[in-house]
């Protein structure tokens, strides 16, 4: 009997020993108070950029084409 | 208007895809693991490099062939601007994946078969743009270019595919090592994942389309 309770005693200390381990650092505070939504907002401006680059590189290319035809 | 947005649907899904992806790719929930922690979210940009890579290597097999079975110098145009296109995928592949390694493994250069694979790649791309440059018949250097084309192709898929899941590779489901799978029991990377391959390969496939299209307007110019 005796055995039984330290055998829960010393596994309940080697569970919460592993469940510690098991949190992982993450960017959490970035997250909580909504500063990761700047690393977005400047991404995604990056992107719309060189969409809108593409997209006249595009249109003159179909410009030219259209020269081309006549 | 309506033609228009027809012939260029792709190109705004390619466009809203990888909004998706930054933006999702960014806010979504990711699995929390040690070493990785944050970093596991460059799966959906640096991974996605190497499929656009992958997608646009196959266009170029696939007009190589097709020049072979034609003689079009079309095709030989399609072929060489599609490789083009991937090497800078390739090199964005692996500059990320450089800064990657960096942080998580290290170094950024480990001794690991995928690394050491995707570098041979890139140099079996390299020598199929020397090749061309070398041969200045325009139907013979085609020839050629297409036949080497299938070669650096099937060496493409031995070195990055292949050979590093026959060894011990620190890339996950390579030699014993977890793969996606493990990494994401819930499968909610998958939902940005997947659209983030889709939406960098059609974003390669519209810069190709357009370095083609020049290329084409510059050789009606000359005749």
């Amino acid at each position: 009997m005796k055995k039984t309770l330290w055998l829960i005693i010393a596994g309940t200390f080697v569970f919460n020993y592993l469940l510690a381990q098991g949190e992982v650092e993450m960017a959490d505070a970035m997250r909580s108070n909504g500063k990761i939504y700047v690393v977005v907002a400047v991404a995604c401006v990056v992107f719309a950029i060189i969409t809108a680059y593409i997209i006249t590189v595009d249109m003159k290319v179909r410009r030219l084409e259209k020269n081309n035809k006549k | 208007m309506n033609n228009l947005l027809r012939e260029n649907w792709w190109k705004a899904l390619a466009v809203i895809l990888v909004f998706y992806t930054i933006i999702a790719g960014f806010l979504s929930a990711v699995p929390r693991l040690p070493i990785l922690h944050e970093t596991i979210r460059n799966l959906y940009f640096h991974v996605t490099m190497w499929f656009g890579m992958m997608l646009l290597m196959i266009v170029n097999l696939v007009y190589g062939v097709r020049y072979l079975s034609g003689s079009s110098i079309k095709d030989d145009i399609y072929a060489e601007e599609s490789a083009r296109t991937a090497m800078f995928f390739g090199v964005a592949g692996l500059i990320t994946g450089m800064i990657w390694a960096n942080y998580t493994w290290g170094a950024p250069w480990v001794n690991d078969p995928q690394l050491n694979g995707a570098a041979g790649t890139m140099l079996a791309y390299s020598a199929y743009f020397i090749l061309r440059n070398a041969v200045a018949d325009e139907h013979r250097r085609a020839k050629l270019a297409a036949i080497y084309s299938i070669f650096a192709f099937v060496m493409m898929i031995v070195f990055i595919q292949v050979l590093p899941k026959l060894t011990d590779s620190l890339h996950p489901g390579q030699g014993g090592n977890p793969g996606f799978n493990t990494y994401d029991l819930d499968s909610t990377m998958r939902w940005v994942f997947y659209p983030a391959v889709i939406g960098w390969a059609l974003f390669g496939t519209w810069i190709m389309n357009l370095r083609i299209r020049l290329r084409l307007l510059s050789i009606n110019k000359e005749q």
